[in-house]
């Protein structure tokens, strides 16, 4: 296996688009990602398109296809896969890119991912989200995915203690971070009161605890790090790259307020780049729910389990805190097309690195983790990056 | 969902059918054709459940999708069976009753419906003890 490198990213606006379809998308990420990259369309190896639903969402599939299509890389017969695993779906694509790099099978790949939400009413997208469950033995008794993450969050509040005032504090947090991020669906401020007198979704999760309904996509150029400096002044290198499995169905994970797959990959990817949770400076965590991201910084090891809601709430979690979590403003703020996000969460890793991160940069970043979760957590995919091999 | 994939299933959802597998002794549902502890070695059996257990966590669920609108808010909650497998289930009860820890036990209920012409579903939700 070789060292890769990360020598351009791009990335859509992220928000409700009307006005721009899924391939337009795809092909805006894509073509800012090669530009940055300064890599022409001939050079490219292959692509990998992560996608959750584009068969609800926009009554499309051979995705790979339409997307080489309409990249002009159809004429060059270029590979193109689509990629996925519910909302770690971006993650995934992101992964079989750096692996096809690093085994030598391709040399230049781009990996994106787009997802095009608002094309649907808002049940058929929360149909077409709660797919990423257990139909057949969650769906049909009427679970949500709110409804899901809700029972998280009860269980959490239980064993631990957690408030959700402290809930609301990643959702607080998340949006500032947000108003700093030009590409980000929400650039306001909110507050604690806000939140926790919001819409109630589904007890304790509020519609401010929510993730929202985001058109989007990202994508980023990979290559073997041996010839990542040809192409970009400040490569950011793969340090670690991990995906583990998890019961698809809540209700079968040996405890309910642990991802335990975010808990393997985290592990994996640590081992493999011989490194531990201190000494990540910061990460794009997986709030697709506020009590995710709480969730997440425990299974991450960044504090013990169940200390994250007062970590949190003590602005360990903000940046210019001990571990900036979210600097994009999350899945929370920055919103979560959900195919797009993991690839995304790689893009502002990759800026924050480069230093070109702008009002919400990180001062000092040096190593950064992205952690995307599919569904309750049958999936996640923690990868590592750094300034230095 | 369809006919075919509803009706597949229906002896587990009315009758809390699931998997016992006399290898390991483990107990599952919703039913398993591998014994994801013993996997090729394992033996599994139908096995009805008592339909006795208790909460472990819920959440009232006030935004839903289209086919349980008319349920809507509903209490979602996952229940550990006696025998030892979670499920996740609806509780019928006052919003006020629920707590983690309630008794519960299995009833046969209405699940959703897909719209005024479309199929009803039916299955088994929980009542408190």
């Amino acid at each position: 296996m070789r060292d890769v490198a990360i020598i351009g990213v791009g990335c859509t606006e992220f928000g409700e688009l009307w006005d721009k379809s899924f391939r337009e998308l795809f092909v805006e990420a894509g073509v800012s990602a090669i530009e940055d990259a300064n890599v022409q369309g001939g050079k490219i190896d292959a692509l990998y398109v992560g996608n959750m639903s584009g068969g609800r969402f926009i009554e499309q599939e051979h995705l790979g296809a339409l997307i080489a299509d309409y990249s002009g890389l159809a004429s060059l017969h270029i590979p193109s896969t689509r990629v996925e695993a519910a909302c770690a779906s971006g993650g995934l694509a992101l992964r079989q890119g750096i692996i096809a790099v690093a085994s030598g099978y391709h040399d230049i790949v781009i990996a994106g991912g787009a997802e095009k939400m608002t094309d649907v009413g808002v049940e058929t997208t929360t149909d077409a989200l709660a797919a990423a469950a257990d139909r057949e033995w969650e769906g049909i008794m009427g679970a949500t995915f709110p409804g899901l993450y809700a029972m998280i969050a009860k269980l959490h509040m239980h064993k631990y203690g957690t408030k959700q005032e402290q809930l609301a504090a990643v959702a607080v947090k998340n949006h500032h971070n947000g108003t700093m991020n030009p590409k980000a669906q929400f650039q306001n401020e909110i507050s604690i009161e806000a939140v926790i007198n919001s819409l109630m979704v589904a007890d304790p999760l509020r519609v401010f605890d929510c993730s929202p309904i985001t058109d989007g996509a990202s994508a980023v150029v990979i290559a073997p790090a041996d010839i990542a400096r040809k192409y970009s002044d400040t490569p950011i290198y793969v340090k670690a790259s991990a995906q583990a499995s998890g019961t698809i169905s809540l209700h079968d994970r040996p405890d309910i307020t642990t991802l335990d797959a975010t808990v393997a990959a985290a592990n994996w990817a640590y081992k493999m780049a011989k490194l531990k949770p201190k000494d990540i400076g910061f990460a794009e965590v997986h709030d697709c729910f506020t009590i995710a991201e709480i969730c997440a910084i425990e299974d991450l090891g960044f504090v013990k389990k169940g200390e994250g809601g007062p970590a949190t709430e003590s602005g360990m979690t903000a940046i210019g805190g001990k571990t900036p979590i979210n600097p994009s403003g999350g899945l929370k703020a920055c919103g979560h097309p959900v195919g797009a996000t993991g690839v995304k969460q790689a893009v502002e890793i990759t800026l924050q690195l480069r230093g070109e991160a702008g009002r919400r940069q990180i001062e000092g970043a040096e190593i950064g983790l992205t952690h995307n979760v599919g569904g309750s957590g049958g999936t996640a995919v923690v990868h590592i990056f750094g300034r230095d091999k | 969902m369809s006919v075919p994939r509803f009706w597949r299933r229906l002896k587990n959802l009315y009758n809390l059918i699931g998997t016992h597998c006399e290898k390991c002794g483990g107990y599952f549902y919703p039913p398993r054709n591998m014994c994801p502890k013993c996997r090729r070695n394992g033996i599994v059996n139908p096995f009805k459940f008592n339909g006795y257990g208790e909460v472990v966590t819920y959440t009232i669920v006030h935004t839903s999708a289209k086919d349980y609108s008319k349920l809507t808010p509903y209490i979602l909650a996952i229940i550990k069976l006696d025998e030892g497998p979670r499920l996740t289930s609806q509780v019928i009860c006052d919003h006020s009753d629920i707590h983690i820890g309630l008794r519960v036990k299995a009833a046969f209920r209405k699940l959703g419906e897909e719209s005024d012409k479309g199929m009803i579903y039916y299955g088994t939700k929980f009542v408190p003890i």
